[in-house]
């Protein structure tokens, strides 16, 4: 059984901090090239196969902007 | 019959909390009006009416307890004197500015500095302009008796409670030290959780759905905000001057000659009001009972009857300067004071008010 | 397997606690104060407690934090906060009375308050960040400025014979007979902000529990205050604050 995953980022409010990157164990999060209305470089599923929908990303996050489901498959 | 009691007006005011339905008490000791605390937990409220009574690190974290309990709409007070109210000023800045109610009590003693324990009046302006930060009022009430420590406890919340606004109470060594027959008034009971939730809608009370959270706070970072809320204060502060204005006259029907005096100097005023209708001087007394609002209007009624006006206090002189702004001029304005703890006797001020008529 | 298969509410296994109000936090990006404050709301929210809680905002950075956690609040004078919840909490025993304050708030000009209501042993909990420097103002000297950081006013880095050591205050208030519960965490990867609010739900429920004060520090970064990216932040904490606060439960009563 496989486990998958994604997440949304509230792109609005995300600061680009990058700490969900950091902390992200299968290199699924990165930052965009485009800014929000803000300036910032927000955080997006680069990589999106590789989500397990671990909650790392989430739980790190200061600004409680990323929602994380996760399914079996 | 109400049950009449000898006490100092110290012990006075902790009968007072306790009787009005106070919530909370707390104090850090200092002379001349430790008693007030001592006495509180000799009564030990919290096992009667549950009234919660704490002694606190100092003076600072007094305030801020009182800034806690406030903030949850409970009937909370302090007292100090002095240089214990000066270490408060910060915290009653914010109590003012976060529009929180509550009693301040203020027994005072001479300084500056460290000073003395003996009486003063010499906080006035302190009580009366600020002595805080930021544009705020106090409404300031000046005991004259142990009667009026006890009264003016539950008359201090309840002017608190109506205006949102932080009371003090503007005591003096003598009124505090002082023993005198004091007549207890009926028990009132603490609110309870559900009349405070009601009458005080903006109180800390837990956030539910029926409500928005409560926010008690005096920032606001947006200047715009800062002025509306200080126009706010100021309007609030104009309704105090209107509706609030307490004073008391004696012998000023006929009176050319009027002695202005507060607190104790007023009771030994009084005492020279007759020494000298007994000399053949037509003398009254004004006596400020509400030093904030000010008897402004009171004054400037006697004036035209009047020759000469003389302020007497227990400091340098400065209830004088809104005796002074009252009568614009119009009549004279001595001034005669003692300072640094001592009183001024009857003679003294007799000897100075004749002085001042005949110069 | 497409996203939009998975993006549905029934498989939905994290979001944004509503007890976190919809307000965009004014903090710097990667700051720890908005990990602290979502922990705070979570448990909040898990304990069923929003009606209960009452938070006191200290001065800095975390001032408005009532703007964030949908709950009562106070906001207190520089370092009071804790005065303000012994009266709170006294006045009102039946709800959760808790303080959040930085080191310079805390460790500074509110020492004495918080010794002192420690040792009282109010039932209240005192949430306290330390990243070791005064964010709001523009990056000072804190009580807890490691020897040698450079801060806005310590520009050569921090000297004792200057401005003294770094103050361990979570080691002092342990010692306190009025503490029950006194443990420093940390926020920085997803291991220890699970049990940063392990530590934060105890300490909220021992405040009902008429056991004594909880204390819980949570060493943290300030990136604008220490001049380095989030992530860098990070591994500077771990390399150099954590050495001299160590992380880990002092007392547990």
């Amino acid at each position: 059984m496989a486990i998958k995953g994604a997440i949304v980022v509230d792109t609005a409010k995300c600061k680009g901090c990058s700490v969900c990157v950091a902390n992200c164990p299968t290199q699924t999060i990165a930052l965009s090239k485009e800014v929000n209305g803000k300036g910032y470089n927000f955080a997006y599923m680069e990589n999106p196969d590789n989500c397990t929908g671990c909650t790392n990303c989430a739980t790190v996050c200061p600004d409680a902007v990323i929602t994380v489901y996760r399914v079996k498959i | 019959m109400a049950e009449k009691i000898l006490m100092k007006g110290n012990e006075a005011i902790a009968h007072g909390a306790i009787r009005c339905g106070a919530d909370g008490y707390f104090g850090y000791p200092i002379t001349p009006q430790s008693e007030v605390m001592e006495t509180l937990m000799e009564e030990k409220p919290w096992e009667t009416t549950g009234m919660v009574v704490l002694q606190a690190e100092s003076e600072t974290s007094s305030i801020n307890m009182v800034y806690g309990g406030a903030s949850t709409g409970k009937k909370v007070m302090t007292s100090s004197s002095s240089l214990g109210i000066s270490l408060m000023a910060e915290g009653l800045s914010y109590l003012a500015g976060a529009e929180l109610p509550c009693v301040v009590v203020n027994v005072m003693r001479g300084g500056p500095g460290l000073g003395t324990i003996q009486p003063s009046q010499a906080d006035y302006f302190q009580a009366v302009k600020g002595g805080g930060h930021g544009d705020y009022k106090m409404i300031v009430l000046a005991p004259a008796s142990a009667q009026d420590m006890y009264d003016f406890v539950g008359k201090g919340f309840d002017l608190a409670f109506k205006y949102r606004n932080p009371v003090m109470i503007l005591s003096d060594g003598v009124i505090g030290q002082m023993m005198e027959k004091v007549e207890l008034g009926e028990m009132k009971p603490r609110r309870t959780s559900e009349e405070v939730a009601q009458q005080c809608p903006w109180a800390l009370t837990g956030k539910h759905s029926g409500r928005n959270r409560n926010i008690i706070t005096s920032l606001a970072l947006d200047p715009n905000v800062q002025e509306k809320t200080n126009q706010r204060l100021q309007a609030k502060y104009a309704e105090i001057e209107k509706n609030e204005v307490i004073c008391q006259t004696y012998r000023t029907e006929d009176a050319e000659h009027l002695f202005v005096a507060y607190g104790s100097m007023s009771r030994i005023c009084e005492a020279v009001v007759d020494q000298a209708r007994e000399a053949g001087y037509k003398v009254g007394l004004l006596r400020p009972v509400t030093l904030y609002p000010y008897p402004t209007a009171n004054i400037q009624a006697l004036v035209p009857q009047l020759k000469s006006i003389m302020a007497v206090e227990m400091s340098a002189g400065q209830m004088v300067e809104d005796v002074r702004l009252a009568v614009e001029g119009k009549v004279p304005v001595n001034f005669y004071g003692r300072m640094g703890g001592m009183i001024p006797s009857p003679d003294d001020i007799f000897e100075a008010f004749v002085k001042s008529i005949n110069k | 397997m497409d996203i939009k298969d998975i993006i549905k509410p029934e498989n939905k296994v994290y979001a944004k606690t509503p007890i976190l109000t919809d307000a965009v936090m004014h903090y710097c990006p990667g700051c720890t104060h908005g990990v602290v404050h979502k922990l705070i709301a979570e448990v909040i929210e898990e304990m069923g407690i929003q009606d209960k809680a009452i938070g006191i905002s200290p001065v800095g950075c975390a001032v408005l934090a009532y703007n964030y956690i949908d709950i009562d609040w106070e906001q207190s004078a520089h370092g009071r906060a804790p005065a303000l919840a012994t009266a709170t909490k006294r006045l009102n025993p039946d709800k959760y009375v808790f303080t959040y304050q930085g080191d310079g708030d805390l460790a500074s000009i509110g020492t004495a308050e918080v010794m002192h209501a420690c040792n009282r042993g109010e039932n209240i909990v005192i949430i306290f960040i330390n990243n070791a420097i005064y964010g709001m103002t523009g990056g000072q000297m804190a009580p807890t400025t490691l020897l040698g950081q450079v801060t806005a006013t310590t520009p050569y880095g921090r000297d004792a014979k200057l401005n003294g050591y770094p103050m361990k205050i979570t080691e002092l208030l342990a010692q306190l007979e009025g503490t029950c519960y006194v443990t420093r965490q940390s926020a920085h990867n997803p291991a220890a902000v699970r049990k940063a609010k392990k530590a934060i739900r105890k300490a909220f429920e021992n405040s009902m529990m008429e056991k004594g004060t909880s204390f819980v520090e949570i060493v943290g970064t300030c990136n604008s205050g220490w001049k380095l990216t989030p992530v860098k932040a990070n591994k500077w904490m771990e390399e150099n604050m954590f050495p001299f606060y160590p992380l880990g439960d002092m007392k547990d009563r």
